[in-house]
């Protein structure tokens, strides 16, 4: 009964009938959907609608510093563009896309029918979407009614005590503090969801040990937003006690402390970075096997190795915390944990190199993308040893140096990866094929965008440039490395309109792509494209990590192997 | 295909050269022209510290750099797809236990030595033990600028701050107490050491032993509000004669030069008094920068502008066309009484 075959024929059963819905129906269908593929694709578009707008706040900061002393925007609208930049990417962009994909993937990928809790799946879509309203809404609101509007100005970190009344009238802080209380609301929801649906919603066969690493990671990012988002959350309600019950946490003109706020804010704001990479890892992981035509190398330690950065990177928020004056031994200890770290990263780099070797490599555009990934992620990760030591971070910490560190783990490695997924799941998502040609102007603007900019990065923060300032000194030597960053940004947004062209045209007049057009192995390439409702016409039943292919080589499985 | 990956090797490469290139080029220009405030022209001990271990931290970095590149460079162009490919799937390999734990252990061994190399700068920084004849002084940080007390020499200065030099053999550093009075400040002239911040109720050092004389600038390296941009740092490092001649002055109470008695009598009739210390007279506020030998200073403003007549009178008249945002308000007055009290405060030596 638990053999490959019983996952072959049934599982197509032709869409029904189209048939057109008036718009608003349509509208109202979306609205009330508690489809997981449904609610991934709202997440994804309301992940790159925000990217879109996080990225034009970028463009109008590197436009602002392009030259020093330049008067493009004032000061105080270059500190709320660089707030509000940050807060996008992170909250609005990193984690909807990235719920987006688990949404989508991980119940296909596990032969479910849906989530878990498809209402809390909802429930939570729609508290991240108001959360982002809420924030954005501090544009035209955060005066409230006396007049000009302001987005909140105290960094997507949001340090004490900036942030007390003292230093933030009006409301714009509480819409900073507001927002995220209530988008984190809906990460923790869909965390839960996700790892209650890896753990209780899989197939027959697939054990854990089964799984494709992309549900793996998936669940460990799950689990570690249901630890990292709470003090984030505890943090945010006792700021807004400081600020209108009179509490004294963080506010230091009456004896509170602004380390205090530091240890919440990065307890949360480190392992969110491995929040938003791992899933990055998780695409990689996908891609580039199937590419390389060959299995994940050290599937077991892959499991391994992200579980122990999950486990180290509980561990190493205060090297954000460097520059604070902490004791020497805390300084070492937290030099120590966050070299740590390294390790299990490296291991990663080690096994997709595994991966691709004696492999026969399909450069179409996701791997193109993934490829690209491992270099950049490569320097991300080198640069991101040199910060751990804590003396070189007395240095680079706060300059333009960490900048492009944090940007090269982002973009050239989330980003990049997020990219992939895109164009690697485009066919199954639509049933169209993208466009080859415009999916190769993208990747290589977007890349030589990427490089223009990130790279000459590092170097104004060596050469002593701070972050976070709306303007600089001219004979500093900032100023070419400054005009060639921004330079770059023209290069990454005709890679981006490449890209919303393409898709867009795609989805219309696409060419059909079939059900599995990367000969893929994993069980969401069995069903049709896009997937029925459904999902399956039978739950189907697995033997192995790559079910569809001892479908496809029924004389060697995996399962003799594994 | 081909064409699209040899192109993107040369493109990454070049860009590694180029940053590489860039880097060492700056840092060479940079003892020539002190205005480059590279952490690689160290000018002090803790700077020098951190700049030697920055060398062994590259050194490492670059070493597993080229290797995983090359690997990878070579696994991408080696195993790519070829045209007279025969379609038959690769060999299919699951892993192999003794590479993953080379793989493992290697790093491991490069994590530990890197962690001892930094453990040991740390300690000779922060545990650092200080001479009889280390200069003592408190820099406190304000919203949009800088005040440092000399403690036991009775007077108050901002935004530039006097050190002197050290010698290397005999060294005389100074310890700078770090207090904050309103948000975050961070103190970092990049050339002299690393940052620390400057936190509100909380008491930070760190120290410095300039070994040349000169000025070196950074600034505010912590976001502080709406011109953090313009909290700039000047650190003149003089001769001990240069410093001592420059501590007996400050020590003087203000100059009263009869001349621009009228410009005085407005400067300590009007809110200047409020925020503005000029010491001997009833000017006596904390909350902006002391103003006893304004003239003294080659910059107004933390650093933003050239102390000039000119300057000092736009200044005055609107803070907010050198420094938007700046605490200071603009004062209303005539013509006339501005250019009474920037007089006045020409003759602030």
């Amino acid at each position: 009964m638990l053999d490959a075959d019983s996952i072959s024929k049934p599982m197509f059963v032709p869409p029904s009938e189209a048939t057109t819905l008036p718009l608003f129906d349509r509208v109202h269908e979306w609205i009330v959907t508690v489809d997981h593929k449904k609610l991934g694709l709202m997440y994804l578009g309301y992940g790159i609608l925000f990217l879109v707008i996080g990225g034009l706040e970028a463009t109008v900061m590197r436009i602002q510093l392009a030259i020093p002393h330049n008067h493009f925007v004032s000061p105080q609208a270059f500190n709320e563009l660089f707030t509000m930049h940050g807060t996008t990417m992170v909250f609005l962009v990193g984690m909807p896309l990235l719920f987006g994909f688990a949404n989508y993937m991980v119940p296909l990928m596990i032969g479910a029918r849906d989530m878990a809790f498809p209402r809390l799946n909802a429930w939570s879509f729609w508290m991240s979407a108001l959360g982002g309203i809420i924030l954005y809404f501090s544009f035209i609101g955060g005066n409230g009614l006396y007049g000009a509007g302001g987005a909140p100005d105290v960094g997507w970190f949001a340090y004490a005590p900036l942030t007390a009344r003292a230093f933030s009238p009006g409301h714009s802080t509480d819409y900073w503090a507001i927002g995220l209380l209530v988008s984190g609301f809906g990460s923790i929801g869909t965390a839960l969801n996700i790892v209650t649906t890896v753990l209780c919603m899989r197939c027959p066969g697939m054990t854990l040990g089964r799984m494709p690493l992309f549900v793996w990671l998936n669940m460990v990012m799950s689990a570690m937003v249901l630890i990292v988002i709470s003090p984030l959350t505890a943090a945010q309600i006792m700021l807004l006690i400081d600020r209108y019950l009179g509490g004294h946490f963080f506010d230091t003109q009456a004896g509170g402390s602004a380390v205090i706020w530091m240890h919440f804010f990065w307890i949360f704001g480190h392992p969110e970075v491995y929040v938003l990479i791992i899933p990055g890892f998780a695409i990689a992981s996908e891609i580039i096997p199937v590419f390389s035509r060959k299995p994940i190398f050290g599937y077991a330690i892959m499991v391994a190795a992200t579980l122990s950065i999950g486990f180290l990177s509980l561990g190493v928020w205060a090297h954000h915390m460097f520059t604070i004056g902490m004791t020497s031994y805390s300084n070492a200890f937290f030099t120590a944990t966050t070299m740590a770290v390294g390790v299990p990263t490296g291991i990663k780099i080690f096994n997709w190199l595994g991966t691709m070797w004696g492999g026969k490599i399909r450069f179409s555009i996701p791997m193109m993308f993934c490829v690209a990934f491992l270099f950049q992620f490569l320097i991300a990760g080198l640069t991101g040893i040199m910060l751990s030591a804590a003396p070189f971070d007395w240095q680079l910490g706060n300059s333009y140096f960490v900048v492009a560190h944090f940007h090269y783990v982002l973009i050239g490695g989330l980003v990049f990866t997020i990219f992939a997924a895109l164009y690697y799941w485009f066919p199954k998502i639509s049933g169209r094929m993208y466009n080859e040609t415009l999916g190769k102007w993208h990747f290589w603007l977007f890349l030589i965008g990427f490089h223009l900019t990130f790279d000459f990065m590092h170097i104004p923060g060596v050469l002593g440039m701070p972050r976070r300032i709306y303007t600089y000194e001219a004979g500093r030597g900032w100023e070419i490395w400054n005009l060639i960053i921004s330079v770059g940004v023209i290069f990454q947004i005709a890679g981006v309109l490449c890209w919303v062209v393409n898709f867009l045209w795609s989805y219309f007049k696409g060419k059909p792509a079939g059900d599995d057009p990367w000969d893929a192995w994993t069980l969401e390439w069995s069903t049709s494209s896009p997937p029925p409702d459904y999902n399956f016409a039978m739950i189907p039943v697995v033997r192995s990590r790559r079910p569809l292919w001892d479908l496809k080589h029924p004389e060697d499985p995996d399962w003799k192997y594994e | 295909m081909k064409l699209n990956l040899t192109t993107g090797f040369w493109l990454v490469g070049l860009q590694t050269v180029l940053v590489t290139g860039a880097v060492k080029a700056s840092t060479a220009a940079s003892p020539a022209d002190p205005a480059v405030p590279s952490i690689f022209s160290p000018s002090s001990t803790p700077a020098y510290s951190i700049y030697h271990l920055s060398l062994f931290v590259l050194a490492v970095t670059g070493f597993i750099f080229v290797v995983v590149f090359s690997l990878l460079a070579y696994a991408v162009i080696k195993f790519r797809l070829r045209a007279e490919d025969d379609g038959r799937e690769p060999a299919q390999i699951y892993g192999s236990n003794q590479v993953e734990l080379a793989w493992t252990v290697i790093p491991v061994l490069i994590v530990v030595v890197l962690f001892l190399a930094a453990a040991r700068v740390i300690h000779a920084i922060e545990d650092a033990k200080f001479p009889p004849g280390t200069t003592e002084i408190t820099a406190i940080g304000h919203q949009f600028w800088w005040e440092y007390q000399y403690p036991g020499q009775g007077f108050v200065t901002a935004n530039e701050l006097h050190v002197p030099v050290s010698d290397r053999e005999h060294p005389t550093p100074t310890h700078i107490t770090l207090l904050s009075a309103d948000t975050n400040h961070s103190f970092w002239v990049p050339q002299l050491a690393g940052k620390t911040d400057l936190i509100p109720n909380r008491v930070n050092s760190m120290w410095i032993d300039p070994h040349e004389t000169g000025v070196f600038v950074g600034q505010c390296a912590q976001y502080c509000g709406t011109q953090h941009a313009k909290m700039l740092l000047r650190v003149i490092v003089e001769s001990r004669e240069d410093f001592d001649k420059w501590l007996a002055n400050e020590k003087q109470p203000a100059a009263t030069l009869d001349s621009v008695r009228q410009g005085r009598h407005i400067f300590e009739t009007t809110a200047c008094v409020n925020c503005h210390t000029v010491a001997g007279t009833n000017a006596k506020g904390k909350f902006g920068p002391d103003l006893t030998h304004l003239m003294s200073r080659e910059t107004i403003a933390s650093g933003a502008t050239a102390n000039t007549q000119e300057n000092l009178r736009l200044w005055i008249k609107d803070p907010d066309a050198i420094k938007p945002g700046s605490l200071m308000p603009a004062m209303q007055m005539s013509d006339q009484e501005i250019d009474a009290v920037t007089g006045y405060l020409l003759t602030l030596h």
